[in-house]
């Protein structure tokens, strides 16, 4: 049961109030706001109580999104609630920003209305909420940098390659004049990797998952065709090329699987806005090479500095690159300064002495390539111990038109026929959600 | 608009909102009550609008009224009467062609929150409840909820709730689940919608059809319902099935819930389905939402209460993430430290390892009391790592470290040795109070063994007059006493200037009254005071019952899927790290001592080395073979006691059987966890025969067990114990121990500033046949159990209190 809702920005100002009960007082805002900045750090636990009120709140968009309930309510209904929310939200306004909710508070609260009465979730179904919602959706021009590079990246005219416009997916499903139909299926994964420092894999995880985001308004069915060697489980093995494997596979419950075990086909009925079509999982060993290896030489100079020499090679194919990598590498406490070598202008290195890391940022890696650099970091009192204080070393990166687990949408059919059908897009993308490398 | 003041804008818009010019054109219209709106909620006080708003409200344009609702809504407890005024509008559009606009309408009358208007509401609600239109069913249905907790006093018409009853067939599923959180309010005083067979079989035949939200609502409600036979019970759990591996967490979640409940007299059942549901539980932990892993994680921790085994393959799914928030590495480690096994231990240090030095001092922390915690089963290991540590110099390492090994080697007492050679030095570099107190304790306890521990305690005691905390000048107050007792050579000075100082120049009346304590006692002679500050020592097969007993799935079902998992263990997310160990396991300690000299009252006393208790828990084994029948139990239990009886009047000989009344201490009678106690009596070997209801007063508690023949006694023969725990609130009416006095005293003299409210079981005990020693063995070992799951449940309460 949800007691009230609330929208707050980081700063503390009241985006958007929803009492559904009339229960509690709309003290709880100052309260809940209170409670999070007396904490240290930037961290606030997700349930917070005050007497009988309990505050469960996600962070998204730089907001905090706060439902206050009761101590017997479902903590997954609540966080689910929430995360669904977030992204009917987005899916109305375009983006996620303390922007795009000032704009879109009538919108917002039209929602809130129809998706919850009397505390009660009602539907969260895009196909059920498009008849109710009225207002029209103020859209903020936003500046995606993930768009851009998408752009930058692939600009080859190929029809495989072929980029869709920037900023296409982060539109308003229900603007009306600029009804374009467009679909777009996302193979999304996550990667979280520890490499120890003998340059074993230690743990492998990869978190994929196929998401559909749909504009098209009259799509009866869409069929998305995988590769047909994928198979599920170890025993498992089909056709003789590189089986595309993983160890645990979830499909959305409107998904019909009826082709799935003969061709590989999910058929679906989307509805509008984004969904989840499928979710699946890949333990313990990953199907090619890691995409990046890491070896760091670490000492102490003549002169006391510390010196750290890094090489980091990346073993994705030729053809792929990683974007925004971005390496961080534990330094001792007491750090001063950095001087760093880099092997190319674009690359830039900074220490941030709060966090006590170096961070290496690198807007573009090639796969095959190797790059180095060498930080020589200057830290008062530095003894053979504080070596050991050069902990493991994290990347984040992204990778654009590559899976990690190898699954490959084959085609991607809808019915009736569209007759536009440039407006499909499919995109691969593969994140780092935490790749340690041990040293 | 932000920069003028409330005032002024409030002025602005009323300007606006009465101009014809503007109410003429809609747009314009629109767009001035968006304005209000958009001050309404960034805090602006704008109720003084409300008749311009009412005004706005009669219009064709619905998103226009949808705004007008939002502002009355928030205003019309402020206003009563003229939202009087609206009730008319509102009753009209009830009537409106356009369902949209009917469940608009109805919907905020209902949101009006407004007692006096319920007259006005009843009519269109009840033919809302007959409307074509799904839309304004559900929103009908849950209006007679709304109106019903407006006035809570006065019952809802039977006519409605049997209407409501009835429409949970409605073919529409939102207006069923909604039909069944209506009838729970309205119904709240008789206990909730009352489910029945049929309704059961109805809702569970329409899961399918409902969306995730419904669906869990439904298994919450479903809860209620106890299939009458185990074949409709198993047809019930196989139709579930595939919800308990649902993909979305709460239906999974609330999936499981029901199946604890409905079996929770089936152990087995509970188990597949604990077991069935890890995969999507799992899932969860990596889900890609990181509140959803957080949710994930906690009722993990309590699954692994009762099933430890389950998780273990999957340890390395609970390796922290690299940007995971410190909230969520914390629950991994915790839930690390209970997967820990033979296999992956050195995997799973070698993991905790690399955390200790993260850039976050909490998680650092926790990531050190966690290998503290597995030091316990993997000492050589840990304690290597926790070395090294030390070796970093850093402070909040050392101080966690430090931490961490007073509480191993008050648990583990044998790996006091490499821990005294560790700990020379850190005075330097700790800074923070915590982190001193635990070394002064380190000191004053194994001071024999630290060469340089009188140089560490000359430090402090130079530095104790701009020491600010409490605790550190308490503790070091007993570190150098103790450490006078076995070095008093190189103290003597020293424990002078500092009692010295804490009697004439410190100003806390608790450090001052600790040290005449001691400077009083020290007059009493050197071995009184050994006698009363050695005893402080751990019992070595303390640790036995140090991994927390696996607890049944009942003990934590009814929390699971709530918000108390998440809340609770953040607080304190490990209770054995607060103050000193003997501030928690000191009073049991001292009572199980005194206990056995209690006990010793018709038999000749022991060679009189008292101090160490361990030596004779030590001296009696136990073992739970032959398994005695519930029958055979009462029967003995019965012969006993009527010899017993019989006793005074024939002289039955002595050496056939024993019995014994006499009383335990303990600060809390576990009366609500007899499952922990018995999981703890288990691990002694003592087995639990019976016990009341939880919470029962009187509590009662039947046991028995059998002692081994030891060769080291006298006696070549086992005996059989039976025994019987009693506790009711009432004053025990068995005479008091003889050395109450030395009891009493004993307990002020220990006192720290905190006091422990003593409860009393009354232990009544029958031996066949005699063997005193073997007796007082069982008694202390029960004693320390007791004390042990008194301490547990204490901190969980703590724990609660501390949330509450």
């Amino acid at each position: 049961m949800i007691c009230q809702f609330f929208i707050l920005s980081s700063k503390g100002d009241h985006l958007i109030y929803k009492d559904f009960r009339g229960e509690n007082s709309s003290d709880v805002v100052r309260v809940f706001y209170e409670k999070v900045t007396a904490l240290p750090g930037d961290q606030p636990p997700v349930v917070m109580n005050h007497k009988d009120v309990y505050f469960v709140h996600v962070k998204q968009g730089g907001l905090f999104w706060v439902v206050t309930t009761n101590s017997a309510s479902s903590p997954f209904t609540i966080i689910d609630f929430i995360n669904k929310l977030c992204s009917l939200v987005k899916d109305y306004c375009g983006t996620l920003s303390e922007r795009s909710v000032q704009l879109n508070f009538a919108l917002i609260y039209e929602l809130l209305d129809e998706v919850v009465d009397y505390g009660y979730i009602q539907t969260t179904s895009c196909d059920v909420l498009k008849n109710f919602i009225q207002t029209e959706a103020v859209s903020s021009r936003s500046f995606s940098l993930f768009d851009l590079s998408n752009v930058a990246l692939f600009g080859a005219e190929t029809q495989q390659s072929k980029v869709a416009p920037s900023s296409a997916a982060t539109r308003p499903i229900h603007q009306r004049e600029q009804g374009k139909s467009e679909i777009f299926v996302d193979v999304v994964e996550r990667l979280t990797v520890v490499i120890g420092a003998n340059g074993m894999l230690m743990k492998v995880d990869v978190e994929g998952e196929i998401r559909v985001k749909c504009y098209t308004p009259r799509c009866s069915e869409m069929r998305i065709g995988l590769n047909e060697e994928f198979s599920i489980g170890r025993s498992q093995l089909r056709g003789y090329g590189a089986g595309v494997r993983v160890d645990e596979c979830s499909f959305h419950q409107n998904v019909k699987l009826d082709e799935f075990e003969s061709n590989r086909i999910l058929k679906l009925c989307p509805s509008q806005g984004e969904q989840t079509v499928m979710q699946y999982q890949l333990r313990e060993e990953l199907p090619c090479a890691a995409p990046f290896r890491l070896f760091p030489t670490v000492e102490r100079d003549a002169s006391g500095r510390l010196l750290m020499y890094l090489k980091l090679r990346c073993d994705l194919p030729p053809k792929i690159a990683a974007i925004n990598v971005e390496a961080s590498v534990h330094v001792p406490k007491g750090s001063v300064s950095l001087s760093q070598e880099l092997s190319s202008p674009d690359q830039s290195a900074e220490l941030k002495p709060q966090s006590r890391v170096v961070v290496w940022s690198i807007p573009k890696v090639n796969g095959g390539t190797q790059l180095s650099a060498l930080f020589k970091v200057d830290v008062p009192g530095l003894c053979s111990s504080s070596l050991l204080e050069v902990a493991p070393v994290g990347l984040s990166f992204e990778v654009p038109k590559w899976t990690c687990s190898g699954l490959q949408v084959r085609f991607l059919r809808l019915s009736p026929v569209q007759p536009s059908p440039g407006e499909r897009w499919v995109r691969y993308i593969t994140h780092s959600d935490s790749y340690t490398i041990r040293i | 608009m932000p920069y003028l003041s409330g005032e002024d804008t409030v002025k602005e818009l009323r300007r606006a909102l009465s101009n014809p010019n503007v109410q003429s054109d809609p747009l314009r219209y629109r767009n001035t009550i968006t304005k209000v709106i958009r001050a309404m909620s960034q805090g602006v006080d704008v109720s003084a609008l409300f008749p311009e708003m009412v005004k706005a409200c009669a219009t064709v344009d619905i998103v226009q009224k949808k705004l007008v609702y939002v502002f009355l809504c928030s205003y019309a407890s402020l206003n009563p009467d003229l939202s009087l005024l609206v009730i008319n509008t509102l009753r009209k559009d009830c009537q409106d062609a356009n369902p949209m606009v009917r469940s608009l309408a109805l919907r905020n009358m209902t949101n009006l929150r407004l007692p006096g208007l319920v007259e006005y509401v009843e009519q269109p609600l009840s033919s809302g409840l007959r409307d074509r239109a799904a839309c304004v069913r559900r929103v009908a249905v849950l209006g007679w909820a709304k109106l019903h907790n407006l006035q809570p006093e006065t019952e809802t018409d039977a006519a409605v709730v049997n209407e409501l009853y009835s429409l949970l067939r409605d073919p529409d599923p939102i207006v069923m689940v909604n039909c069944l959180r209506a009838l729970e309010e309205v119904l709240k005083e008789e206990g909730g919608v009352a489910i029945n067979k049929a309704i059961a079989h109805h809702l569970l035949n329409r899961l399918k059809e409902c969306d995730v939200w419904a669906q869990s609502d439904i298994l919450r409600i479903l809860e209620r319902y106890c299939p009458q036979t185990e074949g409709e019970l198993f047809d019930i759990l196989s139709l579930l099935d595939s919800c308990l591996i649902c993909v979305a967490p709460p239906v999974m979640a609330a999936t499981l819930r029901l199946f604890l409940c409905l079996c929770s007299s089936l152990p087995a059942v509970c188990h597949s389905a604990l077991e069935r549901a890890c995969g999507p539980l799992l899932t969860a932990c990596g889900s890609s939402s990181r509140e959803m892993r957080f949710s994930a994680l906690a009722h993990i921790q309590l699954l692994l209460q009762s099933e430890p085994s389950l998780l273990g393959a999957h340890y390395k799914r609970f390796f922290c993430g690299y940007a995971e928030p410190a909230f969520i590495k914390q629950r991994k480690m915790q839930v690390l430290v209970e997967l820990v096994n033979d296999e992956n231990v050195s995997m799973l240090l070698d993991e905790l390892k690399g955390y200790c030095t993260d850039v976050n001092p909490e998680t650092a922390q926790a990531a050190i009391s966690a290998i503290g915690r597995i030091a316990r089963s993997y000492s050589d290991k840990c304690l290597e790592i926790l070395t090294g540590l030390l070796g970093l110099k850093q402070e909040h390492i050392t101080s966690a470290v430090v931490q961490t090994l007073r509480d191993l080697v008050w648990a583990c007492p044998q790996c006091s040795d490499i821990v005294c050679t560790t700990i020379e030095g850190c005075e330097q570099i700790i800074q923070d109070a915590q982190g001193r107190q635990a070394l002064l304790w380190l000191l004053g306890a194994h001071g024999e063994r630290v060469p340089s521990a009188p140089y560490a305690l000359e430090g402090f005691i130079d530095g104790v007059r701009f020491e600010g905390s409490l605790c550190v000048k308490m503790e070091l107050l007993s570190a150098a006493l103790r450490l006078f007792l076995c070095r008093p050579a190189e103290m003597q000075d020293m424990l002078g200037r500092l009692l010295h100082y804490c009697i004439e120049e410190e100003s806390d009346m608790c450090v001052r009254d600790h040290a005449l304590l001691y400077y009083r006692l020290l007059h009493c002679g050197i071995e009184e005071t050994r006698r009363f500050v050695q005893m402080r020592r751990s019992d070595p097969g303390l640790g036995v019952l140090i991994g927390r007993p696996q607890q049944s799935i009942n003990s934590w079902a009814q929390s699971f899927n709530t918000m108390q998992p998440l809340c609770g263990a953040t607080t304190t997310p490990d209770t054995s790290t607060r103050g000193s160990p003997e501030h928690t396991n000191f009073y049991p300690k001292t009572n199980l001592s005194k206990e056995l000299r209690t006990c010793q009252v018709d038999s000749t006393p022991t060679d009189g080395s008292g101090p160490c208790s361990g030596s004779l828990s030590g001296a009696v084994t136990l073992s739970l073979s032959p398994a005695l029948s519930p029958n055979a139990f009462q029967d003995l239990w019965l012969q006993l006691q009527s010899l017993q009886t019989d006793k005074d009047a024939q002289d039955v000989k002595e050496e056939d059987f024993f019995c014994l009344e006499t009383l335990i201490q303990c600060s809390l009678i576990p009366v609500d966890s007899p499952y922990s106690l018995q999981a703890a009596l288990q691990l002694v070997n003592i087995q639990t025969m019976a016990f009341t209801p939880t919470s029962a007063i009187p509590w009662k508690f039947y046991m028995y067990t059998h002692t081994q023949p030891e060769c080291s006694t006298k006696t070549a023969h086992g005996t059989l114990i039976l025994a019987e725990l009693l506790y009711s609130n009432e004053a025990p009416d068995v005479d008091e121990a003889p050395d109450v006095d030395e009891v009493s005293q004993d307990k002020t003299f220990a006192a720290k500033g905190m006091e422990f409210e003593k409860s009393r079981v009354k232990v009544t005990v029958r031996q066949k046949p005699r063997d005193e020693p073997a007796l007082m063995g069982f008694l202390s070992i029960l004693s320390t159990v007791l004390n042990t799951v008194a301490l547990q449940c204490e901190n969980s309460q703590q724990g609660k209190t501390l949330l509450s």
